[in-house]
C-alpha cells in the first residue's frame, strides 16, 4: 500500500527540533541508534566497526554549519536530521512493493521489511536523507517515530516517547501531534515560527524546525545602554581614582 | 478500496528487569537505568530521578552498549615479556599479579615509602585512592587535578571557598546574564545543557542573555546570544577591563563587600618590611577593620561595625594601612585596565568591552530582585531576613581560563568580579555545591614533611592538601621538592592537585630523586594525557647504560581497555567496566550536589565480567591488605574490608561517623551525613536508583559564605566542623605571604633562583601577564595559538572504541581561520605541518568562520596510536587523526641556569596546554595524506579477541515479527 | 548520484531491446501499409529469430540485472503491486505486460512467417507497450524531485529517443546479415539520432543551467534544506560522521566538470557522430561492407549508451548532499 492514506486521520505525529538552543551534543543520535537497534527496525547494522571505514546505519545524524547573512552576522548552527514523517512523500509513493507506507491513523512513515525488496528509489525520493539502506539485511530502515515506544503498554507512561527526545539534554526536541493546533508543540511551532525543510519540493514535512533566533549582540538589547558614565570626572591628573575612592566614601556613609 | 496497512507491533516486549547505576562514560556521573532482557543490556537511558541528569542522556552515556562490549577490554592480569613498549605480555593470574606487585612494593614500604609513585587519572576514587597512599606512607599520590583544571580550584578556593569546576554552578533559574568562559563541555556536561536549554527558554519577559567567551564558536558557543572570540590567554585582560568600567561607573555593591569580603580589612602598608601587605589583626589574630564613625580599627565582622572601604590610617601601633578595597580600586582603575588598553591584546574591541560592562551592571543592579525566604534566615552576626537580594549576573569557566600559564590569576579575577557585583551565592549568581563553600583556603595542609615520611608508617593525613603558608610547602631545607612532581616547592607552591604531567618526566631525570615504582590508574600517560608525547615514551623506555636498567624501575598499571598506555607498563592490572563493579562517588571527593541538595551516589554491578578482571578498588584494598597497610588490615593482620570496595563504601570511616555515603547512615538508616555504619546502606543506595539526595533547608540556599541556617545544617551534616563565616577573599593574604618570603621575610624562604618568580606571581591582587610561551618566544616565528576543544560525544581517548561514537568521528581536523587561511595560502582538505617550539604534526586543515584570527584549534584525543584500541592499524583515528600534545613541551625553555620550569602555571603547577604557540607550514603535495608523527604499532595484547568485521547488536531482541495485516 | 553498474546494464540494454521490438513493428505495419516505395520486410524465420531473439535477449537481460541491485531479489515479485503510484512498480508491470503481444508478434513472424492481420495488431499493441514501458522506466527518474536533473520532462523524452535510435541502429545491420535491405526503421535511424541527440543536448544545457544556479522555479538550497531564509549563506562545518555513510556512498557522487565534459563530448561521437556516419557511409556501399559499417554504427551507440547513462547518474546531484562538505563528495 504505497499509495498515501486516502482516509487520513487528522493526527500528524512528529518532532519539532528547536535550533535555537541545539548544542550538537549528538545524544539524540546515539539515544535512537541504541533505542532502534533493539527495536522495530533493528538491527542496525554496522560494517567494519573497528576497520578502517566504519560504516552504520544510523535514522539521526547531527550536522553542524556556518551561516552567514552577508553582513557579517555569522552564526554556527547545529542541525539535526531525521525522517519528516511527510505529509505528501514521495518515498512511499515511489516503493513498487508497499513495503513504505505511511500509517493513517498517525501519519508516521515507516517500512515493512519482510515486504521490502531493497530496490533503494525510495530513499532516492527523500530529499533529507532520512532513509539508511542496511546492505547486510538488503532492506530499507529509517526512523520510526518509535513506534515501538510511543504506544508501547510495556513501557512506563512517561517513557513512551521518543528516544532522542527523552535523551535531549538543552531539551531542544519535543513530540506530539501537529495535525492538532491546540497541542503543546503547534503552539511551540506557531509561537517560534517552526519551518518546512525544502518547502519547495512539497512533500509537507510533519516535523518542524525552530530557526535561531537573531542574536542579541548589540547595544541596547537587554536594556542597558552602550556604556557606563563615569561616577565623576577624572581629576585633574586624570586619575580616576579619587573621584571614586570620593564615591565611595559618599555612597557609605549615606 | 480499502487501503491495507503492514501490521506494526506498537506494544513489544522491551525488558525483563531495569537495574540503575551511575554512568561513567565520562565523569559527570548521571544516573542510569540499565534495561536488561534475557541477560544482555537491551538499553540504557537516564534516571528522571536522579539530581545529576533528571533523565536525559548524552551521547557517550547512550553508547555505553558499545563499551560493554568492546573489544578492547582487557582480559586478565599481564605481565610484560617483551620490551617495555614492544606490548609483549604473558597472561598471568591474580594470585601471581599480586605476588609480582608486592615484591616490588613491599620492600619499597619497607626502605623508603617515597619510591612508590602512585599516580591516578580520571578516577572517582579519589577518597580512597589518596587515603592508600597515606596508609603506604608515600606523599607522592596525586590525581589528574594537575593537568586538569587545578587553577580553577585553587584560585576559588582562595577566594571563594568553592569553585567553577564541580563546586559550583549558575543558578539557572534566576540568572539574567550569564557569562561562560572557556567551556567546551566540562564535567557537568548534562546539568549545563540542562541549564542552558532553561535559560535560553525562559519566556520573553524574563528572558536572560548568555554570553560566550571563548576563541571558538561551536556548542554552546554556538547557541549564546553573544559570542566574544577572545584571543586566548587573554581573559584576564578582558576581566579586569569590566572591573575597571565598573569600578569607574561606581557600579559595584559596597555593602556586600564590606560585609562578606574582606575589601575592608585593613593591608598594612609597611614597604620592605616582613609585615608589608598583611592584615593588620588585633592581639587575637583577628583582622582590623577601621570604623568609620568611631574612626578607630576595629575587628572585622562586628554586628555594629561600619567598616571603611577607603582611606589611609595609621593604626595604634603607629603603622599604616589601607583598606585592601583601595588597593584594589588601584589597581583597577588604572588607565593599563582601560578597555582601549586591553582591545588589541584581547581581540576584543574597547566598544564591546563597555557595552558588556554596562549590560552586567544592569543586570546586577538594575535587574536585582529579592527573593522571599518562608522562614527567613539569619547570618552569621544574627541578622534575620525575609528575602535574599539576587543580582542575577552569573559565571562559570573552565579550562580556556585554568590551561594557561595565567590561569589561576585570571580565574582569581574572576572571583573579583563576582564579588564586586555582589553575585556569589545569592540568587541570580553563582551558587556553591556542598559540600561547598569551605574556608577559604580550607584547613587541612598537605603531608608528606620529611619527618612524616617514614618505612613502614602511614602518612598523618592524606598527601595532597591547601598550604596556608610558604611555611606549608613540602620542600628540604634547601628548598628542594619533597615530592616526584615537584608540587607543593617553590616551583609550584598551590599545586593543590599536584602535578601528574611531571611525574614521568621527573622520575625518568631523577629529579629530585629517583624513584622505584610508578603505580598508575585510569590515566593514558603514554598519549593524550601527556605534553611532549613522544619524549615521555622514549622516558618510559630509557634505560641507565650503567646498569642496564630501566630508568623508571617498575611500572604498574590499571586500566579496563587496550589503552596506548598498556604497552608501558610491566603488570597490568585489569579493571572491570562500569557497568561490572560498585564505585562510590562520595562527598569526600567530587560532589555531585547542585545549589539546592546535596547528594551522592554509588555504582552497582549490572553485567557479570566474562573475563578475568577484577574492580581496581577491590584489587588495592587487597594489595593493601597483602603489604599489612595499617588501614587495611585488623590488629591480627587479617584483611580490614574482605568484602572488597563495598564493604569499605559503607565500613570505612575518615571520622567516627563519616564514612564514604551521607544516606541512610545509622543503624536504620534514618540519618544523614553522620551517623553509626549501615550494613544495609548499599541495599538502600540501590532500591534508590544508587544515588542518595537531601535538600537544604529553604533559609540555607544563599549566601551560605554567612548564613547561619545553612552552617548550621553544614555542621550536623558533617561537612564543616564549627559555624563560622566564610570571608571572601578579594585580596590574598597567603598570596603575599609567599611574596614576602621571596623577598627575604621568614624563615621558610625560596632558593635565590626562585626568588623573583615567586615575588610577580604571587601577587595579592590579580594581574594579567601573557602566557609563559608567548612571552618566551617571537610572534613572528610562533604566530599563532593552537587549542583544543572536547568533543561532546567523545571522552578523551577512550570514546574512540566504541563502535558508535567513532562512526561520529574517526579524525580530526585542524580548524583555522579565513584570515590564517588566505595567508598560508591554504584550502579545505589541504594538509600543514603544525610547527611548536617543541616540535611538529602534521594535519589536514578545515576552514571555518567562528574562531578567532589568531587561533587554529581541533578535537582533543582523536587521535589514536595504530593498533591501540583494537582498531585496525589502518584506521583513519591512527592514519589521519592527530593529536597536539606531540608538539607541547612538559618543559619551559631553559632558564639562564639551565633550569627548566614545568609548562605550567607557577602558583598552582596547573599544566598549560593552551599556552601553545604554533605557526603553519603548507605540506607538499607528497607529504598529504597522512599524519606524523607515527609510532610503531602497538599489538593486541594476548588473550584479545579479533574486533568483529561486522555489528548487529540488537538483533536478538527482534521478536519474530507476526506478518499479520490488518484492514 | 551513484552511477550502479546493474541499473546501467538494466535501462541501456532494455532500452536497446524495446527499441528493436518497437521498429520491428512499425517495419511490419508501415511495410503492410506499403506507403511510400520503401519495401516490405518479410516475417523472415532466421532474421526474426536472431533479431527478435537479441531484442528479448536483451530485455531479458535488463531485467535481470535491475534485479541484483536489489537487496532481496527473490522479492521482486512484490514489485508489481504498487502500479497505482509507483513509477518502478509501473515499469515492472509494462515490461511484463510487453511480452504478451510482442511475444505473439514474434510467434506469428517467426513461425507463422505472418506477420500481419491480428499478429501485426499485437505488434502494433506490442510497440505502444514497448514505449510505454520505456516511459516507465525513465519516469522512475524523472518522478524524482530531489534530483533535479532528472525531475525533467527531457528525462523520459531522452530515453524514449535513446531507446528508439538505438533499436533502429541495431536493427539496420542484423537485417543486412539477412539480406533484407534498407527498412522503414534505417530511413528512421537519422531522424531518431537527431532527435536523440536534440535532446541530449537540450537535457545538458539544462542541468548545467540548474546546476549554476539559474534554472527555473524554486530550488532547495542549503538555507531551505536546514530551515533558514535565503538570504542567509550556509557553509558545512562538522559533518555527522567523518566516515562515508550510504548516503553520501549511493548520493554523493560527483563527477569532476572535466571529466563530464570529455565524457559528454564522447558520448556525442560514439552515441550520434559514429552511428550517424555508419548510416550515411552504408547509403554508398556495397551489401558486405554496409552489415560491417552498420554494426560497427551499432557498437558505437553500444558503448555510447553506458557512458551516457553513465553521465545521466554521475551529474546527478540529490539535495541530501546539501547537508555535506562539497570535498566530501565523490
Ligand atoms: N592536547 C590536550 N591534551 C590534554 C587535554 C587537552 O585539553 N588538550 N586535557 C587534559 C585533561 S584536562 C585531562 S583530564 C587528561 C585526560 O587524559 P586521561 O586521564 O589519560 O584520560 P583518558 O584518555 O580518558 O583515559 C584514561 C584511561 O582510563 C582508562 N579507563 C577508562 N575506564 C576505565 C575503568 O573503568 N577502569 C580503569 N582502570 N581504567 C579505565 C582508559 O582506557 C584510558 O586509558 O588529558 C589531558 N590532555
Ligand atoms: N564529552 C566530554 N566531556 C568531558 C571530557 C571529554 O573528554 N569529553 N573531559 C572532561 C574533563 S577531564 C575536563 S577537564 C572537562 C573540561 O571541560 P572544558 O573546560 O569544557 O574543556 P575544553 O574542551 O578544554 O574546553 C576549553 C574551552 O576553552 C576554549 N579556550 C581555549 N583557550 C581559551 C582562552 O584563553 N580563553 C577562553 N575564554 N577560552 C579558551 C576552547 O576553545 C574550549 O572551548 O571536560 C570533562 N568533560
Ligand atoms: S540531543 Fe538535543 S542538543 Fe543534542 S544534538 Fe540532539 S537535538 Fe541537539
Ligand atoms: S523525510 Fe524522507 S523518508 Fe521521511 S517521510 Fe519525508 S520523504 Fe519520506
Ligand atoms: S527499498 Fe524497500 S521500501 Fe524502499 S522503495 Fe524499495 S522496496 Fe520500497
Ligand atoms: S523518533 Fe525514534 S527513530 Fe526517529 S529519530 Fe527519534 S529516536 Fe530515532
Ligand atoms: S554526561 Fe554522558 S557520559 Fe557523562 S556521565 Fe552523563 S550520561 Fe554518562
Ligand atoms: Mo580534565
Amino acid at each position: 500500500m504505497t499509495s498515501l492514506p486516502t482516509a487520513p486521520s487528522t493526527k500528524r505525529l512528529g518532532l519539532v527540533i528547536d535550533l535555537d538552543i541545539c548544542v550538537g551534543c549528538h545524544a539524540c543520535a546515539v539515544a535512537c541508534k541504541e533505542w532502534n537497534s533493539g527495536g522495530h527496525a533493528g538491527p542496525l547494522t554496522d560494517f567494519a566497526p573497528y576497520g578502517a571505514d566504519p560504516d552504520g546505519v544510523w535514522f539521526n545524524r547531527v550536522h553542524s554549519f556556518e551561516v552567514t547573512d552577508g553582513y557579517n552576522d555569522t552564526n554556527t548552527v547545529h542541525f539535526p536530521r531525521s525522517c519528516l514523517h511527510c505529509e505528501t512523500p514521495a518515498c512511499v509513493t515511489v516503493c513498487p512493493t508497499g513495503a513504505s507506507f505511511k500509517r493513517a491513523e498517525d501519519g508516521i512513515v515507516l517500512v515493512a521489511e519482510d515486504l521490502c525488496i531493497g530496490c533503494k528509489l525510495c530513499s532516492w525520493a527523500c530529499p533529507y536523507g532520512a532513509r539508511e539502506y542496511d546492505a547486510n539485511e538488503g532492506v530499507m530502515k529509517k526512523c520510526t517515530l518509535c513506534v515501538d515506544r510511543i504506544y508501547n503498554e510495556n513501557l512506563d507512561a512517561a517513557e513512551r516517547v521518543p528516544a532522542c527526545v527523552s535523551c535531549c539534554p538543552v531539551s531542544a526536541r519535543h513530540f506530539g501531534d501537529l495535525g492538532d493546533d491546540k497541542s503543546d508543540i503547534s503552539r511551540l511551532v506557531a509561537a517560534r515560527g517552526g519551518v518546512d525543510l525544502m518547502p519547495e519540493l512539497g512533500y509537507k514535512p510533519i516535523n518542524q524546525y525552530l530557526p535561531p533566533r537573531p542574536r542579541r549582540n548589540r547595544g541596547g538589547e537587554t536594556g542597558a545602554g552602550d556604556s557606563l558614565a563615569d561616577i565623576a570626572p577624572p581629576d585633574a591628573g586624570g586619575s580616576t581614582l579619587h573621584p571614586f575612592l570620593r564615591w565611595v566614601d559618599r555612597v557609605l556613609s549615606d | 478500496m480499502r487501503q491495507r496497512e503492514p501490521f506494526v507491533d506498537t506494544s513489544p516486549f522491551v525488558r525483563d528487569s531495569v537495574v540503575p547505576t551511575t554512568c561513567y562514560m565520562c565523569a559527570c556521573r548521571c544516573g542510569i537505568r540499565v534495561h536488561m532482557r534475557d541477560g544482555r543490556i537491551r538499553y540504557i537511558d537516564g534516571n528522571p530521578e536522579h539530581p545529576v541528569n533528571r533523565g536525559v542522556l548524552c551521547a557517550k552515556g547512550s553508547a555505553g552498549i558499545m563499551t560493554q562490549n568492546a573489544p578492547s577490554r582487557l582480559r586478565s592480569p599481564l605481565l610484560r615479556v617483551g620490551p617495555r613498549g614492544a606490548g609483549e605480555f604473558r597472561e598471568i593470574g591474580w594470585e601471581e599479579a599480586f605476588a609480582v606487585a608486592t615484591g616490588w612494593l613491599d620492600p619499597i614500604r619497607k626502605t623508603d615509602p617515597r619510591k612508590l609513585a602512585f599516580f591516578t587519572g580520571r578516577d572517582q576514587s579519589q577518597a580512597l585512592t589518596s587515603w592508600w597512599a597515606q596508609q603506604f606512607g608515600t606523599p607522592n599520590y596525586a590525581a589528574h587535578g594537575g593537568f586538569c583544571s587545578v587553577n580553577m580550584a585553587a584560585a576559588g578556593l582562595y577566594s571563594i571557598g568553592g569553585a567553577f569546576w564541580e563546586f559550583g554552578e549558575p543558578d539557572w533559574e534566576h540568572t539574567r546574564y550569564f557569562m561562560m568562559f572557556g567551556v567546551a563541555e566540562d564535567h557537568a556536561s548534562n546539568p549545563i545543557k540542562i541549564g542552558l536549554g532553561k535559560l535560553k527558554g525562559r519566556p520573553d519577559d524574563r528572558r536572560a542573555k548568555f554570553v560566550s567567551i571563548n576563541p571558538v564558536r561551536t556548542g554552546y558557543s554556538a547557541i549564546a546570544d553573544e559570542w566574544i572570540g577572545i584571543r586566548p590567554g587573554t581573559d584576564g585582560l578582558f576581566v579586569m577591563a569590566l572591573i575597571h568600567e565598573l569600578l569607574r561607573a561606581g557600579k559595584i555593591d559596597l555593602h556586600y563587600l564590606a560585609q562578606y569580603s574582606n575589601a575592608a580589612w585593613l593591608v598594612i602598608d609597611n614597604p620592605g618590611k616582613a609585615d608589608h601587605g598583611l592584615f593588620a589583626r588585633d592581639q587575637y589574630g583577628r583582622p582590623l577593620v577601621w570604623h568609620r564613625e568611631w574612626q578607630e580599627a576595629v575587628e572585622a565582622g562586628r554586628p555594629d561595625g561600619a567598616p571603611a572601604l577607603t582611606g589611609r590610617v595609621t593604626l595604634s601601633d603607629g603603622r599604616s594601612a589601607r583598606p585592601s578595597f583601595e588597593l584594589m580600586a588601584e589597581r583597577y582603575l588604572d588607565p593599563e585596565y582601560a578597555p582601549e588598553a586591553v582591545a588589541e591584546r584581547s581581540g576584543i574591541d574597547a566598544a564591546t568591552i563597555k557595552r558588556i560592562a554596562a549590560e552586567v551592571a544592569h543586570a546586577a543592579f538594575e535587574q536585582a530582585f529579592e527573593l522571599e525566604v518562608r522562614d527567613w534566615w539569619t547570618d552569621t552576626s544574627g541578622g534575620r531576613h525575609g528575602r535574599f537580594l539576587g543580582r542575577p549576573v552569573s559565571m562559570y569557566a573552565m579550562r580556556g581560563i585554568s590551561a594557561h600559564t595565567n590561569g589561576f590569576h585570571t580565574c582569581r579575577a574572576l572571583h573579583l568580579l563576582q564579588m564586586l557585583l555582589g553575585t556569589i551565592d545569592v540568587p541570580g549568581g553563582f551558587r556553591y555545591r556542598p559540600p561547598f563553600p569551605r574556608l577559604s583556603p580550607p584547613p587541612a595542609q598537605p603531608s608528606g614533611y620529611a619527618n612524616e615520611v617514614r618505612p613502614e608508617t602511614a602518612l598523618p593525613g592524606v598527601p595532597l592538601g591547601f598550604p596556608s603558608g610558604p611555611d606549608k610547602l613540602l620542600v628540604d631545607a634547601n628548598g628542594k621538592p619533597l615530592r616526584i612532581d615537584k608540587a607543593f616547592s617553590w616551583d609550584a607552591p598551590l599545586a593543590l592537585h599536584g602535578m601528574m604531567h611531571m611525574v614521568i618526566h621527573n622520575a625518568w631525570a631523577g629529579d629530585p630523586y629517583p624513584i622505584d615504582t610508578l603505580f598508575m590508574y585510569m590515566a593514558n600517560m603514554s598519549w593524550n594525557s601527556s605534553m611532549n608525547t613522544a619524549g615521555t615514551m622514549r622516558m618510559l623506555t630509557d634505560k641507565d647504560p650503567a646498569t642496564g636498567e630501566y630508568r623508571i624501575p617498575h611500572i604498574i598499571y590499571s586500566d579496563a581497555y587496550f589503552s596506548e598506555m598498556v604497552a608501558y607498563a610491566d603488570l597490568i592490572l585489569p579493571d572491570t567496566t562500569y557497568l561490572e563493579r560498585h564505585d562510590c562517588i562520595s562527598l569526600l571527593d567530587r560532589p555531585i550536589s547542585d545549589g539546592d541538595s546535596v547528594a551522592d551516589s554509588i555504582r552497582q554491578p549490572v553485567v557479570k565480567p566474562d573475563r578475568d578482571v577484577r574492580p581496581f578498588q577491590d584489587v588495592l584494598l587487597d594489595l593493601g591488605a597483602r603489604l599489612k597497610l595499617p588501614g587495611c588490615i585488623n590488629e591480627d593482620a587479617t584483611p580490614r574490608y574482605p568484602g572488597g570496595y563495598p564493604d569499605y563504601m559503607v565500613n570505612h570511616e575518615r571520622k567516627p561517623g563519616t564514612g564514604m555515603l551521607a544516606g541512610w547512615r545509622g543503624h536504620d538508616g534514618a540519618l544523614i551525613g553522620r551517623g553509626p555504619k549501615n550494613p544495609k546502606q548499599l541495599d538502600r543506595y540501590k532500591r534508590n536508583g544508587c544515588f542518595w539526595q537531601t535538600e537544604i533547608p529553604d533559609s540555607g540556599r544563599y549566601y551560605r559564605f554567612a548564613n547561619r541556617d545553612y552552617l548550621e545544617w553544614a555542621v550536623g551534616m558533617g561537612f564543616i566542623d564549627r559555624v563560622e563565616p566564610l570571608t571572601l577573599q578579594l585580596y590574598s593574604e597567603p598570596l603575599q605571604k609567599f611574596r614576602l618570603a621571596a623577598e627575604g621575610h621568614g624563615t621558610a624562604q625560596p632558593p635565590d633562583s626562585e626568588r623573583e618568580r615567586i615575588r610577580t606571581y604571587f601577587d595579592p591582587l590579580p594581574f594579567w601577564y601573557p602566557p609563559f610561551e608567548e612571552a618566551a618566544f617571537n610572534d613572528a616565528d610562533y604566530p599563532l595559538h593552537a587549542i583544543t576543544q572536547r568533543p561532546m560525544h567523545m571522552y578523551h581517548s577512550w570514546g574512540t572504541q566504541n563502535a558508535w561514537l567513532r562512526q561520529i568521528q574517526t579524525q580530526n581536523f585542524l580548524y583555522v581561520g579565513q584570515e590564517t587561511a588566505r595567508k598560508h595560502a591554504l584550502a579545505d582538505g589541504d594538509w600543514v605541518w603544525i610547527v611548536s617550539p617543541h616540535s611538529r604534526v602534521k594535519a589536514p586543515i578545515r576552514i571555518m568562520d567562528g574562531v578567532n584570527d589568531d587561533t587554529v584549534w581541533t578535537w582533543n584525543a582523536i587521535g589514536k596510536r595504530a593498533g591501540a584500541w583494537s582498531l585496525a592499524p589502518d584506521a583513519p583515528e591512527a592514519q589521519k587523526g592527530f593529536l597536539l600534545n606531540h608538539v607541547i613541551s612538559e618543559l619551559l625553555p631553559p632558564r639562564a641556569d639551565g633550569y627548566r620550569h614545568s609548562n605550567s602555571d607557577p602558583v598552582t603547577g596547573q599544566a598549560a596546554w593552551y599556552d601553545l604557540r604554533v605557526r603553519l607550514e603548507k605540506c607538499a603535495v607528497e607529504e598529504a595524506g597522512q599524519t606524523e608523527p607515527r609510532f610503531e604499532t602497538l599489538p593486541r595484547p594476548t588473550g584479545l579477541p579479533e574486533p568483529l568485521a561486522l555489528l548487529r547488536y540488537g538483533a536478538r531482541f527482534r521478536r519474530k515479527k507476526d506478518r499479520r495485516s490488518q484492514p | 548520484m551513484h552511477p550502479a553498474f546493474s541499473v546501467i546494464v538494466f535501462t541501456v540494454s532494455s532500452g536497446i531491446g524495446y527499441g528493436m521490438l518497437f521498429w520491428l513493428a512499425i517495419n511490419a505495419t508501415l511495410g503492410n501499409l506499403s506507403i511510400l516505395a520503401v519495401r516490405v520486410w518479410p516475417a523472415d524465420l532466421w532474421f526474426g529469430l536472431v533479431a527478435f531473439g537479441i531484442a528479448f535477449i536483451a530485455i531479458v537481460a535488463g531485467l535481470l540485472s535491475s534485479t541484483f541491485h536489489l537487496g532481496h531479489p527473490e522479492r521482486a515479485w512484490r514489485a508489481f503491486s504498487q502500479w497505482r503510484s509507483s513509477w518502478l512498480s509501473r515499469e515492472g508491470v509494462a515490461s511484463v505486460l510487453t511480452f504478451v503481444p510482442t511475444g505473439l508478434f514474434a510467434i506469428g513472424w517467426i513461425f507463422l512467417g505472418d506477420s500481419s492481420g491480428w499478429w501485426l495488431a499485437a505488434g502494433i499493441v506490442g510497440a505502444a507497450c514497448c514505449l510505454a514501458t520505456v516511459y516507465c522506466t525513465a519516469m522512475i527518474y524523472g518522478s524524482l524531485r530531489p534530483i533535479k536533473a532528472w525531475n525533467l520532462s527531457d528525462v523520459p523524452m531522452v530515453y524514449l529517443a535513446l531507446s528508439l535510435a538505438s533499436g533502429a541502429v541495431w536493427l539496420g545491420p542484423i537485417a543486412r546479415i539477412f539480406a533484407i535491405p534498407f527498412g522503414w526503421s534505417d530511413l528512421f535511424v537519422p531522424v531518431a539520432l537527431a532527435l536523440a541527440a536534440v535532446l541530449k543536448w537540450r537535457y545538458w544545457a539544462r542541468i548545467d543551467a540548474i546546476h549554476r544556479g539559474d534554472g527555473t522555479g524554486r530550488m532547495p538550497t542549503r538555507g531551505s534544506a536546514i530551515g533558514l531564509p535565503e538570504s542567509k549563506s550556509v557553509q558545512p562545518l562538522d559533518p555527522p560522521h567523518t566516515q562515508q555513510n550510504y548516503l553520501m556512498k549511493e548520493m554523493g557522487f560527483a563527477v569532476a566538470r572535466r571529466h563530464a565534459t570529455k565524457l559528454r563530448r564522447l558520448s556525442l561521437l560514439l552515441l550520434f557522430a559514429l552511428p550517424a556516419l555508419a548510416w550515411l557511409l552504408a547509403l554508398f556501399l556495397a551489401p558486405l561492407l554496409q552489415i560491417v559499417v552498420l554494426a560497427i554504427g551499432a557498437l558505437a551507440m553500444t558503448i555510447g549508451l553506458p557512458i551516457e547513462r553513465w553521465l545521466f547518474f554521475a551529474e546527478a546531484k540529490h539535495t541530501v548532499m546539501l547537508y555535506y562538505r562539497g570535498s566530501e563528495l565523490g
